[in-house]
């Protein structure tokens, strides 16, 4: 077993876990922020995808141990009181159906944002390449996303 | 005043817990003491199971049980397959964890029970089974030569099931033209983008099963008649559910298995599977191989078509395995008037996972089929695909319209909705832009494809299923719980898992009963709250559960009716309903609310004699024809002729979905159905190496697309109502995906056709494509 | 999927790392950024005994000037690269190529060093490496070592790195005036591995192409330099020279048959992708 200390979603969790557990299991088991689904084996389907130290990384992908000392924020950190702008586009633009892959798209989003705050459409469909939806066939993700640039999100 | 609810973009109730990550997906529960099941699957596509040492597993770290099939032979049955298509059908017994003989790679063999999910990963590695290898049965057409292998001892077919309507020797006698085609349809993994998962609680003698199902109506009326567990004492919750498109429309072996181990156990279990899991073992999709022959004349009218189907049952018949087929007989003729029909399939069993619903079941592949046979008609007649098209089809004044294949489509508007997807597109422009790269032999070739489909939602009038010996009915049930505060309870047996029922429905009651859309709660996927059901599959929602939630609601006006009379102390023959209101006719003042009703219901003080204090209502509905949703989709490809690279440029998509509850949602049905549609023209493929075993068994190797390799999708709708339903709606979950891919493979081929390219098979990918280039030319294959 | 158990080890200096690495035995295995290794634990396809996570150090990150080389540090991931101004100014193809890595959360962690030492063919970073000439720096318990580009790729997944050898950094030469450069990556969904990329590089002088260099991903079981081509296009001065110059991009390379594409198709896709890539890095296209 080894220690672990970090913040997801501004709370502090100290626990021994094996070396092998996954981030999102710590998430999803240990912390109890089953917000984060897991979609894939392979890191290709996104669904997992948090922000770690305020980037966004598949949770599936990291071993908890990897995240020691990190800050992480899931969708359920994200709204601040109020809806994310994102939490809010994707609603308004009807951007979600089953809602499995919202959590981490929605994620991809924000750090997309973070990173290019007024994309183009070209460029949002590149920045969600990592992130599979099998419902909406992506257009109003897409949508979504300039909706919530437009709004400034990243300000 | 009241607004309309019934076509309004309201944007929907299910969001707020799914975007904040409130969700309540099956591997959240958590119980007390909760055990983890992980399965052992075959490694070989055939073999006999000579023995399987589970010793070791169990005396691993962490480990509670672990059991091989010999521990369920007495209890576990056989999986059900509820549709024998025809009286001398093969149905082999399909044990759910295998005893002596798998058949498919990802057969279940063993299992652990243990502390947690680590743990039983681990044992799963100690487990020891010896097998000796049978062999592989993969190629249907060589299955089902004289000396194949045999996947099951009674043989490699499992039935022929035959259709002919008209006189097909007239047809295709001296007829001018006549074409021959075979086309093969790829089988496809359905990739929900929620795994599935299990958890079963037992108390006593009773079991509360969750499962990420679209069907926990059907799962626990099948869980009880094979597993002998009274069905008063199996509760079934689809909690929510991550998507489905047919591969959760599934009565599995790993629903039975969880059931039994609680049950052994007498422990809370669960089970999660994993991506990689799950491309072994969840139904797999499609898998045809289409004969197609045409009849016509000259001048393009069609005579006859004929259909010979072969389809990849898989392993074993699943669910609707053997019916899936079926549901395209009657759609090779699509729109189009002839004066014959024949077609034929013949289910074949492989060494591989088995195939059941996958999103449009039967239709996509019927469409597909006969939308390039018209290409190919076309060619061959050296006309405009889309003129080819119009000599055809149904026109709008022939409505209602019996089919050759004996459906009467009770409306439709093909002309409408083509002129406008023609203009949407600029159809005229891109065959000008299209003529000149071909004369200037541009390395980059335009193609157009064309999809005037029609399909058949709203599963399914219950007499026609009997004819068709499908095991159940086709018809949905609805209650409607009026609080007494006036709220409203709408309790649906349709099992959303993503489709935004809870708003639909919402927006059907509100103007049924004249209540606020926020006023009403829609309940369902719960056997202990929603007790009747046929769950949702089929495009059957809207056309079907939909209907009877406004029987529902009709029942509670009726009702309300009786004790508004009571008490205004008026005649009921006096009154009349305005929306949310029944009042005295004539004198408006006078009248009574249903929230007033419901409240002096609760309330009862002062009911007339003889009624009873509930103004709730239970109402069944049975369709007593299907809905037929038509469009036209026209879809323009680049290729690429060096590399083979397709990429799409525009794609329209004009359709026809009848009546609109809620645009939204109809855009995202159709968004996501033509992105699917897309996906299997262009990337997705389950591949199996020639000993059977699956290549594709992770997203890096199955290629979902992505954002950033779909176009964005032009839409529009024309509005034929149905006449077959009082909402005249039609359904629409299955359309984008049976329209879309004949679009996108035509225009692939239209594309090449100077090159002399006919065919390129499906997925249309660049290898194939520049391998079809060649191949025209005369170079390598 | 669960990955099977390991020992972790997170040393705090390199050379705790190699001694925790040496003492691990042969099952030992270093972890980066893990977006490579973590798939293959989860699947089982890889059971390291002891995983030394070398996370930590803060001396293997970051672009170093050189004079006329940069010196990558290994923990460098492929976010930094995209964005780093040194890489930009004097080695932008490495940029280029890692832009096209996976998708965005995994080039965060995923790093340069840890997608060499995979040693993937078809990975982008190392046909990159070897059309840009360069050299690995690696420490062991002996010390630290140079291994050039060319020496360091042996096989599938494989590398020269010696056992309890750490890649620390790489150095590449700075590119001078005159040359210009294109990654053309094939790939069937925007995030898949390529069926063949080409790294090319070209210098010109005068109108014509005085030097090209060209690296090929996924053309066998190590990234493949395409030196035919590379002689072919030298003089070139227009595309359709360089696209006669590309029909040499496959020689003597040995493509894999697979899922994607049969070999014959790579051989043909390098020859075009080549074709385009010069005419990009020499600026004709």
């Amino acid at each position: 077993m080894t220690k672990v200390s970090m913040t997801i979603d501004g709370v502090r969790y100290d626990d021994d876990v094996e070396p092998r557990m996954l981030l999102v299991h710590y998430l999803r088991e240990v912390a109890g922020r089953t917000g984060t689904p897991i979609g894939c084996d392979t890191s290709n389907c996104g669904a997992c995808t948090v922000l770690l130290n305020g980037m966004s990384a598949k949770s599936c992908s990291v071993l908890a141990v990897q995240a020691d000392g990190a800050e992480i924020t899931t969708i359920q950190g994200l709204a601040d009181g109020e809806w994310h702008p994102l939490q809010r586009a994707f609603h308004e633009e009807h951007a979600l159906q089953c809602g499995y892959c919202t959590p981490g798209m929605i994620m991809a989003a924000a750090d997309l944002l973070r990173e290019n705050p007024h994309p183009t459409e070209h460029e949002v469909r590149e920045g969600l390449e990592g992130n599979l939806c099998r419902c909406t066939g992506y257009q109003n993700i897409v949508r979504a996303v300039l909706r919530a640039a437009s709004e400034g999100v990243a300000s | 005043m009241t607004v309309t609810e019934i076509g309004r973009a309201r944007t929907r109730k299910e969001d707020a817990r799914l975007v904040t990550g409130q969700t309540s997906w099956t591997d959240n529960i958590q119980l007390p003491g909760l055990l983890h099941i992980a399965f052992l699957r075959s490694p070989m596509a055939h073999a006999r199971i000579t023995s399987v040492d589970v010793s070791a597993a169990r005396g691993a770290p962490g480990v509670i049980a672990a059991f091989s099939g010999a521990d369920f032979a007495a209890e576990q049955g056989s999986l059900p397959c509820a549709w024998p298509v025809t009286p001398d059908i093969i149905i082999p017994a399909h044990p759910p964890m295998a005893t002596d003989e798998v058949r498919y790679v990802g057969e279940i063999v063993a299992c652990v029970v243990a502390r947690n999910k680590y743990a039983a990963a681990d044992a799963l590695e100690l487990i020891d089974v010896d097998y000796e290898p049978l062999p592989a049965v993969l190629d249907m057409e060589a299955a089902l030569a004289e000396g194949s292998p045999k996947v099951h001892e009674a043989g490699n077919k499992s039935f022929v099931w035959p259709l002919v309507n008209g006189d097909m020797d007239a047809a295709f006698r001296d007829a001018p033209v006549v074409i021959e085609r075979t086309y093969r349809q790829q089988r496809l993994i359905p990739s929900a983008m929620e795994p599935r998962a299990t958890v079963c609680e037992p108390v006593g003698d009773e079991f509360t099963l969750w499962s990420a199902t679209q069907i926990p109506h059907v799962l626990r009326f099948l869980l009880a008649a094979v597993l002998g567990i009274p069905e008063q004492k199996l509760r079934v919750v689809a909690p929510d559910v991550g998507g489905g498109f047919g591969s959760k429309l599934q009565v599995t072996a790993e629903e039975f298995l969880t059931v039994l181990i609680a049950r052994k156990l007498g422990r809370p279990v669960k089970w999660t599977e994993s991506r990689s899991e799950g491309n072994l073992a969840v139904h797999h999709g499609r898998d045809q191989i289409q004969r197609i022959k045409i009849a016509a004349d000259r001048d393009g009218r069609l005579r006859g078509l004929s259909v010979d189907l072969l389809a990849d049952m898989g392993a074993y018949l699943m669910l609707v395995t053997p019916g899936v087929p079926l549901l395209g007989a009657f759609m090779y003729n699509a729109i189009y008037k002839m004066d014959a029909l024949s077609f034929k399939c013949t289910g074949v069993f492989t060494t591989k996972v088995p195939t059941d619903a996958y999103r449009g079941a039967g239709r996509p592949e019927a469409t597909f089929a006969i939308e390039h046979a018209m290409d190919d008609l076309a060619a061959e007649l050296g006309m405009d695909p889309l003129e080819l098209r119009k000599r055809n089809w149904i026109t709008h004044e022939e409505f209602p319209y019996t089919t050759i294949a004996g459906l009467t489509y009770d409306s439709g508007n093909y002309e409408a909705a083509t002129a406008k997807a023609v203009e949407l597109f600029g159809y005229d422009e891109l065959r000008r832009e299209q003529a000149s790269r071909r004369a200037s032999g541009d390395p980059v070739q335009l193609g157009i494809g064309i999809s005037t489909y029609t399909e058949m939602c709203g599963l399914a009038p219950s007499r026609l299923l009997g004819q068709l010996a499908y095991g159940a009915g086709g018809w949905e049930h609805a209650s409607i719980r009026m609080l007494p505060t006036g709220k409203v309870e709408v309790v649906t047996g349709s099992s959303a898992h993503g489709q935004g029922h809870e708003t639909a429905w919402s927006q059907i009651v509100a103007d049924q009963l004249g209540v606020a859309f926020e006023d009403i709660r829609v309940l369902h996927g719960d056997t202990a709250i929603s007790p009747k059901g046929m769950d949702t599959y089929g495009s059957r929602s809207l056309a079907v559960g939909g209907i009877a939630v406004v029987g529902a609601c009709e029942k509670v006006i009726a009702k309300a009716k009786v004790i508004a009379a009571g008490l205004l102390e008026v005649s009921a023959d006096d009154l009349e309903w305005t929306p949310g209101r029944w009042q005295v006719r004539g004198d408006p003042e006078q009248g009574r609310s249903i929230a007033e009703i419901s409240l002096a219901t609760f309330a009862a003080h002062n009911l007339p004699d003889g009624v009873e204090p509930s103004l709730d209502s239970d109402a069944a509905y049975d369709p007593n024809n299907f809905s037929y949703p038509h469009g036209t989709h026209l879809c323009a490809v680049e290729v690429d002729t060096e590399t083979g690279q397709v990429s799409i440029r525009s794609y329209v998509a004009v359709d026809d979905v009848g009546v609109v509850v809620n645009p939204l949602i109809v855009e995202g049905q159709l968004h996501g159905g033509i992105a699917q549609g897309i996906a299997q023209a262009l990337y997705e493929e389950a591949a199996y190496d020639a000993d059977g075993n699956l290549l594709t068994t992770t997203l890096a190797d199955y290629l979902v697309p992505s954002a950033a390799d779909l176009p964005t999708y032009v839409l529009d709708r024309t509005e034929t109502p149905a006449t077959s339903n009082p909402l005249g709606v039609k359904g629409v979950g299955e359309a984008g995906a049976i329209a879309s891919t004949p679009a996108v493979v035509g225009a692939v081929i239209d594309a090449l056709r100077p090159l002399g390219v006919t065919d390129v098979e499906m997925p249309c990918t660049s290898q194939r494509v520049w391998r079809a280039i060649n191949e025209a030319k005369g170079g390598a294959r | 999927m669960i990955p099977a158990q390991f020992e972790y080890v997170r040393p705090g200096s390199l050379g705790e790392a190699v001694r925790a690495l040496g003492g691990g035995g042969d099952d030992a295995k270093v972890i980066a950024g893990g977006q490579s290794l973590l798939p293959l634990l989860r699947l089982r396809l890889a059971y390291p005994s002891l995983l030394v996570d070398i996370g930590g150090l803060g001396e293997l990150s970051g672009v170093r000037d050189a004079g006329d080389a940069l010196v990558i540090g290994a923990m460098t991931t492929h976010y930094s690269l995209i964005g780093d101004p040194l890489i930009r100014d004097h080695c932008g193809l490495i940029a280029s190529a890692a832009g096209t890595v996976a998708d965005p959360a995994v080039r965060h962690r995923g790093t340069i060093g840890g997608s060499l030492a995979h040693a993937d063919p078809a990975g982008d970073l190392p046909a990159v490496m070897v059309a840009l000439d360069a050299t690995m720096l690696a420490t062991g318990p002996g010390g630290e070592r140079e291994i050039a580009a060319g020496d360091f790729f042996v096989d599938y997944l494989t590398t020269s790195l010696a056992p309890g050898e750490i890649l620390t950094a790489v150095r590449v030469p700075k590119l001078g005036h005159g040359w210009g450069f294109r990654y053309e990556k094939f790939q069937p969904t925007a995030q898949a591995w390529a069926i063949v990329g080409v790294a090319a590089l070209a210098r010109r002088d005068n109108g014509h192409v005085a030097e090209a260099r060209i690296g090929l991903t996924n053309m066998g079981t190590v990234p493949v330099r395409a030196h035919a081509a590379e002689a072919a296009a030298s003089g070139a001065a227009s595309r359709e020279a360089l696209a006669a110059a590309a029909e040499h991009a496959d020689e003597g390379s040995d493509p894999p048959s697979d899922l994607r594409a049969a070999a014959d198709y790579r051989r043909h896709l390098a020859r075009v992708l080549t074709g385009r890539a010069l005419a990009g890095a020499a600026g004709l296209s």
